[in-house]
């Protein structure tokens, strides 16, 4: 979709300015917002760059750097805490070779830590892309992390 | 006819489905069909059972028994042995699975199950079909609201119930729509708080996923309490099931004219629309929420004037949490009476809480309020896991942790307000004694530093300072007189940030240090020394080149 497609179909309205960049970036191949396609936007809504960047940056549901194809957002709030998710973190940033914030080599992925994903009945939890996983454990980690480079490669 | 003689309840949600529990699912319905029993045994998605960390769960009705930790190759036999020849299929029966609880568990999940009223559809119900809820009373609170009564009479039911916000502050309900329903404008609004940032909380996702229409007919009898004719529902990004749910729920309540034009034969108009949250803790405050439904960033507003004068679009707006409006329907119905006389005087009705950490089974549950903490951990949670109680926090990363001292405190809000405590949003996490004061202090304040949203000075600097001297504890080389700078630092936020956010470190801090001094202490090194730190312009200057 195009962005003048986007901002149609939630309505050209401030208020739809969340929902049209959730669609913006999901429809993005490194899941993020691109400064081009924001300086269109500002074009068609009629608001100052700097007023959508703004609004952007605060949620970390968005991001203005490029990530990767897939996104894992590993839980560190405290229930996950105390159930290892400190090793859990240490295990993914092993198997990937990456810092937190950073994207693989490759493009595959980027490792975040976030807040509460509101499942920590199975804590440690984590997210990749739209899925949760949960009662994480380092093997367990690593066997995801694997079968899904296997079935993009 | 149908000749349907079993029913299989599969609980489709969010701690489920990681499970795999759709897989399961669609694997009973072909296993059912291969053996062409289609007609007998009917099988049912719902909502969460409540035991969180019991893998898949498939409940079986009429005879009464919850089979957990499903996998594969569990459904043939269980189709076979349960379905076809009617023997009990032991290996995954849950009650086996769970290590044996309190000699009274039989009792405390029976009543657990009684008692309940948000959750009361949860688990039963098929939470993708508005003729299941209606056929269990659905609806019924919002018909006799609208034939009835007049907005009046609804705002002084409310009242009697003594129903108080279930968000975390426990402002009385009726009150709050009280303020709401005098305001003269062209237009005002109903909004639905689901954005459920605080951490170990998910009770809004679980109740929203299980019974969605609860929660769009505790809208609609809002918005005719207040004269709102439009609701919109502030559902956290990251919550995809709760946000098809919802949608899938608005679109058949319209369809069934529950929603839309002069609902029930009145003159009252009312839809709901929702609004997809990006992740900031903070735009769960209520002026922070509005502010980002405006498409903005979700700094908090100045209060007064308060949402229930200047809200939504600069008109009156009533927010209230997905508990508190999935409490009204069932008022509605059974009259505020009735619900005064469940639970405490003080904070009437029930409380669904969601525990968590080192128990048995951990999980969402709704007990009358006023059950202690050991009540909790003992008979709903199952005793701990392994070791002993070391301390509980309350109410999420936001609430207090406490000490042994206060198993025994009755969980409402008045009670808890007497020994200087809070009872937040619900979350109860357990902790045994591998978990060390220090680092979990710190833990919480990676937090807070993380979320602060920057709009106030205090804040920003005082949840960094704090994040330091908390970090400095539990690498154990903290300066001799950090324990007390982290009080200092504490209760200044308290009283001087900006919005409850910067106010809320104090809670965890103060707490802790009122419970847990002697571990607090053994982070510090006596031998540090604090660098001197410049005391002017010239000495910062020099200090940087
Ligand atoms: C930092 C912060 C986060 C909050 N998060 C939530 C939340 O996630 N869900 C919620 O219902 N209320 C939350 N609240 C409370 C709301 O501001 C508000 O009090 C509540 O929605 C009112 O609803 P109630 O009267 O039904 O409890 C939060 C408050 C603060 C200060
Ligand atoms: S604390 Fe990790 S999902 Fe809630």
């Amino acid at each position: 979709m195009s962005i003048a497609e986007i901002v149609d179909k939630h309505g050209n309205h401030r208020e739809n300015l969340l929902n049209i960049l959730h669609d913006i970036q999901d429809f993005t191949a490194d899941n993020s917002l691109h400064q081009n396609d924001l300086q269109q936007l500002s074009q068609i809504m009629c608001l100052p760059v700097s007023e959508i960047v703004g609004t952007a940056s605060f949620y970390t549901m968005f991001s203005l750097q490029p990530r990767g194809r897939h996104v894992i957002r590993l839980c560190e709030s405290p229930p996950c805490y105390i159930k290892g998710a400190d090793n859990i973190l240490r295990a993914l940033e092993q198997k990937l070779g990456v810092k937190v914030g950073q994207t693989t080599q490759d493009h595959m992925f980027t490792l975040e830590t976030t807040s509460c994903l509101g499942v920590c009945g199975v804590a440690p939890a984590m997210m990749i892309d739209e899925v949760v996983y949960g009662n994480l454990t380092e093997a367990k980690v690593k066997t995801i992390i694997d079968e899904m480079m296997r079935q993009s490669a | 006819m149908s000749r349907t003689r079993i029913f299989v309840l599969i609980a489709i949600d969010a701690n489920t489905v990681i499970a795999g529990a759709r897989e399961i699912k669609n694997c009973f319905s072909a296993e059912i069909g291969r053996l062409g029993l289609s007609d007998e045994v009917q099988v049912i998605e719902t909502g969460s059972f409540g035991p969180a960390d019991a893998g898949v769960l498939a409940a079986v009705q009429p005879d009464g028994l919850v089979y957990g930790n499903l996998t594969m190759d569990d459904v043939p036999r269980i189709v076979a042995e349960h379905f076809v020849k009617g023997r009990v299929y032991q290996r995954r029966l849950l009650e086996g699975e769970v290590p044996p609880p309190a000699p009274d568990d039989a009792d405390a999940r029976h009543t657990q199950r009684h008692g309940r009223i948000v959750l009361e559809n949860c688990g039963r119900i098929d939470p993708e079909r508005i003729e299941e809820y209606i056929a269990n009373d659905g609806y019924l609170g919002l018909g006799r609201v609208l034939t009835e009564m007049t907005p009046t009479q609804v705002i002084d039911e409310i009242k009697t119930s003594g129903l108080r916000g279930r968000g975390g502050a426990g402002f009385p309900t009726g009150l709050k729509w009280a303020f709401c329903a005098p305001v003269k404008a062209r237009e005002k609004y109903v909004i639905c708080n689901a954005d459920e940032g605080e951490p170990g909380t998910f009770k809004d996702r679980l109740i929203m996923e299980g019974d969605p229409h609860k929660v769009l007919e505790g809208m609609a009898i809002c918005g005719y309490a207040i004269g709102a004719a439009r609701g919109y529902i502030y559902i956290r990004g990251e919550y995809r099931l709760s946000i098809d749910r919802m949608q899938r729920a608005i679109e058949q309540a319209r369809k069934f004219g529950m929603l839309g034009r002069k609902l029930f034969g009145s003159d009252f108009n009312f839809n709901v629309e929702i609004r997809k949250g990006a992740g900031a803790y903070v735009c769960g405050e209520e002026t922070a929420l509005i502010e980002s439904m405006e498409g903005k960033r979700g700094l908090p507003r100045l209060k007064p004037p308060f949402p229930a004068q200047v809200g939504f679009r600069g008109r009156p707006t009533n927010v209230n949490n997905v508990e508190t409006l999935a409490n009204v329907p069932v008022i509605m119905r059974r009259g505020g009476e009735w619900f005064r006389g469940l639970g405490t005087p003080g904070t009437p009705g029930t409380k669904v809480y969601t525990i968590l950490g080192h128990i048995r089974r951990p999980g969402l549950i709704e007990v009358p309020t006023g059950v202690t903490l050991r009540e909790i951990i003992n008979e709903y949670g199952g005793g701990m896991q392994a070791g002993s109680f070391h301390m509980a926090q309350l109410g999420g990363t936001a609430g207090d942790i406490l000490g042994a001292e206060m198993l025994d405190v009755p969980l409402d809000y008045d009670a808890l307000q007497k020994v200087g405590h809070v009872l937040g949003s619900g979350a109860i996490l357990i902790m045994n004694e591998t978990v060390n004061l220090r680092d979990f202090l710190h833990v919480c304040l990676r937090f807070f530093y993380h979320e602060s949203c920057g709009r106030c000075n205090p804040c920003r600097n005082g949840m960094r300072v704090l994040r330091d001297i908390t970090g400095r504890l539990k690498d154990g080389c903290a300066y001799r007189d950090d324990p007390l700078l982290m009080q200092e630092v504490a209760l200044m936020l308290k009283s001087s940030a900006f919005c409850p956010l910067g106010q809320s470190p104090a809670a965890p801090i103060m707490s802790a240090w009122r419970y847990f001094r002697d571990e607090i202490m053994l982070g510090v090194d006596a031998q540090a020394v604090r660098p001197r730190q410049p005391r002017n312009r010239r000495e910062t200057l020099q200090a940087a080149v």
